[in-house]
C-alpha cells in the first residue's frame, strides 16, 4: 500500500524532518534540533504538531443521535453542552478498548477525533452500530494541527482573534483566510494548547503563520515523551482490545450517572470491575538511576514472580530521568511499591509512582 | 598515537602503545539522536572483537556498542555514564567509551581509515 502523506508533508521536508511510517502515514519523528530540544521548546514556548493522520469523524443528527451514542459511549451526552469535549472510548461487549477518542458536541451533531491506526475500523464499527440513520463523514479533506505550550495562546490569538476565550476542553468555529476552522482548547502534552481542524488547502499557510509568530514544528518523538511525562495513554501501548478503562485507571472518564445505570456497550464488565476491582492496573513507574525500561520490559516482585509489564518507557526530558507506565497486579499498584525491571537479562530496582510525572498546566475558567 | 580507525558498526579507535581507546562516531550519534543512557563494560573484563561491549540509549531506542578489537578493559569513561549528553557533544573526543589492552594489534589492520569510513557512512546511510 502506498504511504499516505498529510497536507504538511512538503513543509516537514523543508524543515529537515526525519520521517517514519506511522499508521500508514509518512510522519516527522523529529526535525534537526532533536527530540529533547523539541520537547523542552514545547514546555517553555510553543510547539506545532501535525496530527492530520488522526481521524476527524463528523456525525450529524438530533437528540436521536445523542440517544444512540449513549448506547455506545460511557458518557452523559444529554448533559454535554454545545462546543464541549469529553475524552472517551469505543469498547466491545467485554469493555475491551477499540480506541480512545475525544468527542465534541457541535452544531448539528458531534465531532469525534480518532487515532490514526484505528480510524477506519472505528468508522466501520460505528456505521454498523448506528445504521444509516445519521450522516457520517470521516473527513479526509481536513488537516488537524495541534499547538501546545505556554506561548501558544498568545501566538494563536494573534492569528485567530478570541481563541483565548476558550476554556480547556471546549471548542468553537472560527474564520481563517475565508475558511471555517474548528478550534478546541485541548491537546496531549500536558500543556495549555489548541487543536485546529482546518481544510487541507489552508494547512500549510496556517502553519507558516504560526512559525512566523515564533512557534516551531515538533515531531512525533517529542510528542511521545511529552504525553508520557503527562501520564497520558497511547493507543496500542497502554490501551488495546484486551484492556478495559478500569484496568487502564481511566474511570474518571466515565460519567458517574452511567456507572450507576449502565446501558452502554461494555457496561456490565465495567460495573463488575468497579465493584470487584481489576486484576491488573495501569501505574506510573520510576526506575532508580538512569536506566530506561522500554515497552514489553517484564516487571517482577522481590520473590522473582512476574507481576506485570511496561507499556511505554523513555527518558523524560523535563523530569530529567527515565519514566515509564505499565500494568501491574493490583496488590503492587500502590504508590511507592518497590518493583524490579528486567532489562537485558538483569533486574533493576524501580518504584510505582503517581501520575503525571510532569504537572499539567491546563487553563481553566477563562470566562 | 596511531591514526584513527573506524569499524562498520560505527566505532572509532586509536592506539597508544598496546592500549586502544574506543568510542562511537559522530555519524553514529547523528543517527541515534539525543543519547540519554550509556552502559560500559566492566573494568578488568575481557571483550572479543565484534562482540557487544556496552549499550547506548537515545530517546528513541537502545543500541548495542561493539568493540572493533579484542582485549582487556583497563579503563571506562564514567563521565559519559553520569552525563550521557556529552556523547552527542564530543563523540570523537572527550566522550570516549572504554580503553582496552590489546592482545593482537593486527586486528587493527582490517579497520577503515577516515576516508574509507566517511564513504562507508555516506553510502550505508545507517
Amino acid at each position: 500500500m502506498e504511504i499516505k502523506k498529510t497536507s504538511l508533508n512538503k513543509l516537514h521536508q523543508s524543515n529537515n524532518a526525519k520521517f517514519v511510517e506511522f499508521a500508514g502515514y509518512e510522519m516527522p519523528i523529529q526535525y534537526s534540533k532533536g527530540i529533547i530540544e523539541e520537547h523542552k521548546f514545547t514546555r517553555s514556548h510553543s510547539g506545532i504538531f501535525d496530527v492530520s493522520h488522526m481521524g476527524q469523524l463528523f456525525i450529524y443528527g438530533d437528540e436521536n443521535l445523542t440517544e444512540e451514542l449513549e448506547k455506545i459511549f460511557p458518557l452523559d451526552l444529554k448533559k454535554l453542552k454545545l462546543n464541549c469535549s469529553k475524552y472517551s472510548f469505543l469498547m466491545n461487549e467485554d469493555a475491551g478498548i477499540y480506541d480512545d477518542l475525544i468527542i465534541t458536541k457541535i452544531e448539528g451533531g458531534y465531532l469525534i477525533i480518532l487515532n490514526a491506526a484505528c480510524k477506519d475500523k472505528d468508522f466501520e464499527i460505528l456505521s454498523n452500530l448506528l445504521g444509516t440513520k445519521f450522516k457520517m463523514n470521516l473527513d479526509h479533506n481536513r488537516s488537524l494541527i495541534a499547538i501546545q505550550g505556554p506561548k501558544s495562546v498568545e501566538i494563536l490569538n494573534s492569528i485567530i482573534n478570541e481563541v483565548d476565550q476558550l476554556n480547556f476542553m471546549t471548542g468553537k468555529w472560527f474564520d481563517f483566510d475565508n475558511q471555517k476552522l474548528f478550534v478546541t482548547r485541548s491537546g496531549y502534552t500536558g500543556e495549555d494548547g489548541f487543536e485546529i481542524s482546518i481544510t487541507n488547502d489552508k494547512g500549510e499557510k496556517f502553519v507558516q503563520n504560526l512559525i512566523e509568530k515564533g512557534a516551531q514544528l515538533i515531531g512525533l518523538g517529542a510528542r511521545d515523551t511529552l504525553r508520557l511525562e503527562a501520564g497520558l495513554c497511547l493507543y496500542g501501548h497502554e490501551l488495546d482490545i484486551n484492556k478495559t478503562p478500569i484496568e487502564a485507571n481511566l474511570k474518571w472518564a466515565i460519567s458517574k450517572s452511567r456507572l450507576l445505570n449502565g446501558g452502554f456497550i461494555g457496561s456490565e464488565k465495567i460495573i463488575n470491575q468497579m465493584q470487584d476491582g481489576a486484576n491488573q492496573i495501569r501505574v506510573g513507574i520510576k526506575p532508580e538511576g538512569r536506566l530506561i525500561a522500554r515497552e514489553k520490559t517484564k516487571i517482577f516482585n522481590d520473590n522473582d514472580s512476574q507481576i506485570g509489564e511496561i507499556t511505554s518507557g523513555t527518558f523524560g526530558p523535563s523530569v530529567n530521568g527515565p519514566i515509564a507506565m505499565g500494568y501491574v497486579d493490583k496488590e503492587f499498584s500502590k504508590v511507592d511499591t518497590k518493583i524490579l525491571l528486567e532489562v537485558r537479562g538483569k533486574k533493576y530496582p524501580a518504584n510505582v509512582c503517581a501520575l503525571p510525572f510532569y504537572k499539567k498546566n491546563y487553563v481553566k475558567g477563562v470566562n | 598515537m596511531s591514526e584513527v580507525k573506524f569499524s562498520k558498526e560505527h566505532e572509532w579507535i586509536t592506539l597508544e602503545g598496546d592500549v586502544a581507546t574506543i568510542g562511537i562516531t559522530k555519524h553514529a550519534t547523528e543517527m541515534l539522536g539525543d543519547i540519554v543512557f550509556a552502559e560500559l563494560p566492566e573494568k578488568g573484563s575481557n571483550v572479543e572483537k565484534d562482540g557487544t561491549a556496552g549499550v547506548v540509549e537515545s530517546t528513541k531506542a537502545a543500541s548495542d556498542v561493539y568493540t572493533p578489537v579484542s582485549g582487556e578493559v583497563v579503563d571506562t569513561n564514567q563521565a559519559i555514564v553520569d552525563d550521557p549528553s556529552k556523547i552527542n557533544e564530543d563523540p570523537e573526543g572527550s566522550a570516549w567509551f572504554f580503553k582496552l589492552k590489546m592482545k593482537d594489534q593486527s586486528e587493527m589492520d582490517s579497520l577503515m581509515n577516515k576516508d574509507e569510513y566517511d564513504k562507508f557512512a555516506k553510502e550505508s546511510g545507517n
